[in-house]
């Protein structure tokens, strides 16, 4: 994952990994595009910014259909940023990169190529199995690539999710590549599950669920009554809170094998 | 413009029939032209609470299915002419509900009337799904106990997700009926207070129904309490509401028939 160059050479190359969201077309294409056309309009500019990844493993288009799809999604503005699962006489120059980082492609079915696609992200690490990761398993941490160079900081995920309305009993939010920001109350029986940290500007109720990816999350509420609280693996449940915490403005973070809380 | 009113809770148990039949009343006799539908197909009740049990002929289910006229199934209120019933079949289950039949029986309603106000069974299966799916407004039926209050919770949820409005972008507008509401005990805390369930749920409130025997009485006497005893503190309470629901904006009050000293007196000897 991290190579470091001898100090000597004057050009320096890192390797690092991002996170993409991989876009799996299936046949027949014109269907998959009107799926994606009705995603884009309940959330435009969900792509916008975000490195997207196509993945031809199930589509098989040929190298005149992947001209013809690259076509489709530049005019959805949608920018590929390289290609999996095809083969390479499909591809010009002018095309983005074939993608082939010793994985097999995954090919991702569903009725929502982009939310199904989001939850196996990362498509540009070598990382084994990343798309464990919704799971909070704790064994995800360590698959950061840490401190393996002093050069190559653990890789940061800017995007976060924010919702401007409660989450209710029932429903459960999953953001495995980043932080969740809540302006409302999580509500008795919702989960909120991030890979990052967790922000609710309200009272969280129902169950908290961050670090499935980073043992450094945390989780900050403005009352606490929750249910559940967990991070990278680590859980408590409401009776083993400290009573004189409840109702209280809290954050809670790890420390070795230990969840800390303290009020804010 | 006809509005489409589902009156919804997730539990059972709560005064959804109850306040479907007040709140339509309220409506009617305020001189709007209201239909209620019941869609607890299985366990119909609001047939029962209406006084109509003994005219029903043909049901919902013969409506979308298509055997019978929707003409031939709508039971007038002998009290308020205004006031129509479309009853569910006891007989069937909610699988015989079929999406496209509900779309076209509630277009068809919201031609004729100015309140088309659909009663919800309980749970957040196909019938609840189905009654609130063409809903512009929802009631949120909650009784001030924790348990209550979840399931309310979830099916705000559902609006928020499951309804056609969702699903096209717009959100159906939610209100929270308090219903068995009982202000000494509330005060007591032994019962959640008015606060702490608008905290939790967070849409606004329409009204607030005291606790009272009246409207158990009037269930049992198949009439709705607001046509059965105007006067008691539960229908002034839903007529309230019905007001809130015409847009009009009222103080939020609690009505009680607490008598004065001389009335408790008196009770009491009479007791």
């Amino acid at each position: 994952m991290t190579t470091v160059a001898t100090p000597r050479q004057s050009i320096r190359f890192h390797g690092r990994s991002y996170h993409a969201m991989v876009l799996s077309p299936e046949p027949p294409l014109a269907d998959w595009l009107a799926g994606l056309d009705a995603w884009l309009a309940r959330s435009p500019g969900f792509f916008f910014g975000r490195p997207v990844v196509l993945d031809l493993a199930v589509l098989q288009p040929g190298k005149q259909g992947v001209a013809e799809l690259l076509q489709n999604l530049a005019e959805r503005n949608i920018k590929v940023m390289g290609i999996e699962g095809a083969e390479p006489s499909w591809l010009d120059f002018a095309m983005p990169p074939l993608l082939l980082s010793g994985r097999q492609a995954n090919s991702i079915p569903g009725d929502h190529p982009p939310a199904a696609a989001e939850a196996s992200a990362p498509a540009l690490s070598s990382d084994p199995a990343p798309d464990a990761a919704a799971a909070p398993t704790s064994a995800e941490a360590a698959s950061l690539p840490a401190a393996a160079a002093p050069e190559a900081p653990p890789a940061q995920h800017p995007n976060s999710l924010l919702l401007d309305s409660p989450v209710r009993s029932g429903q459960c939010i999953v953001h495995p590549e980043g932080d969740v920001i809540v302006i409302g109350s999580v509500a008795s029986g919702a989960e909120v599950i991030a890979g990052g940290s967790i922000h609710i500007y309200g009272t969280l109720r129902g169950r908290a669920v961050a670090g499935s990816r980073d043992s450094r999350a945390r989780i900050f509420c403005r009352k606490l009554e929750a249910e559940l609280l967990s991070i990278d693996g680590l859980y408590m449940v409401a009776e083993d809170m400290p009573a004189h915490l409840r109702g209280q403005p809290i954050q809670v973070w790890l420390e070795g094998d230990s969840m800390v809380m303290a009020q804010d | 413009m006809a509005k489409v009113l589902v009156v919804t809770s997730g539990k059972g148990g709560v005064g959804k029939t109850t306040s479907t039949a007040a709140l339509g009343a309220a409506l009617a006799s305020a001189g709007k032209n209201v239909v209620l539908i019941d869609f607890d197909v299985g366990l119909r009740n609001l047939d029962l609470v209406m006084g109509a049990e003994r005219r029903v002929v043909y049901d919902l289910i013969n409506v979308v299915q298509g055997d019978a006229k929707l003409a031939q199934a709508l039971i007038r209120d002998k009290r308020v002419p205004t006031l129509s019933l479309l009853p569910a079949s006891q007989t069937r289950d909610k699988d015989a509900l079929s999406d496209e039949g509900v779309s076209r029986v509630i277009a068809e309603l919201k031609e004729k009337f100015d309140w088309v106000i659909c009663d919800s069974p309980a749970g957040i299966e196909r019938g609840a799904t189905l009654a609130m799916r063409h809903a512009d407004v929802a009631i949120v039926v909650t009784n001030p106990e924790v348990s209550s209050v979840r399931d309310s919770d979830r099916i705000i949820g559902l609006l928020d997700s499951k309804t056609e409005r969702a699903e096209k972008g717009e959100r159906v507008e939610k209100h929270l009926l308090l219903t068995r509401f009982d202000a000494v005990r509330a005060g007591r805390g032994e019962m959640l207070n008015v606060e702490d369930v608008l905290e939790i749920l967070s849409i606004p409130l329409l009204g607030i129904i005291p606790e009272s025997s009246e409207v158990l009485r009037a269930s049992n006497l198949g009439s709705p309490i607001t046509l059965n005893n105007p006067a008691s503190a539960a229908a002034r309470a839903y007529f309230d509401a019905a007001k809130r629901l015409n847009g009009e904006a009222l103080d939020m009050t609690i009505p009680s028939d607490r008598k004065g000293l001389f009335g408790k007196l008196f009770g009491r000897r009479a007791a």
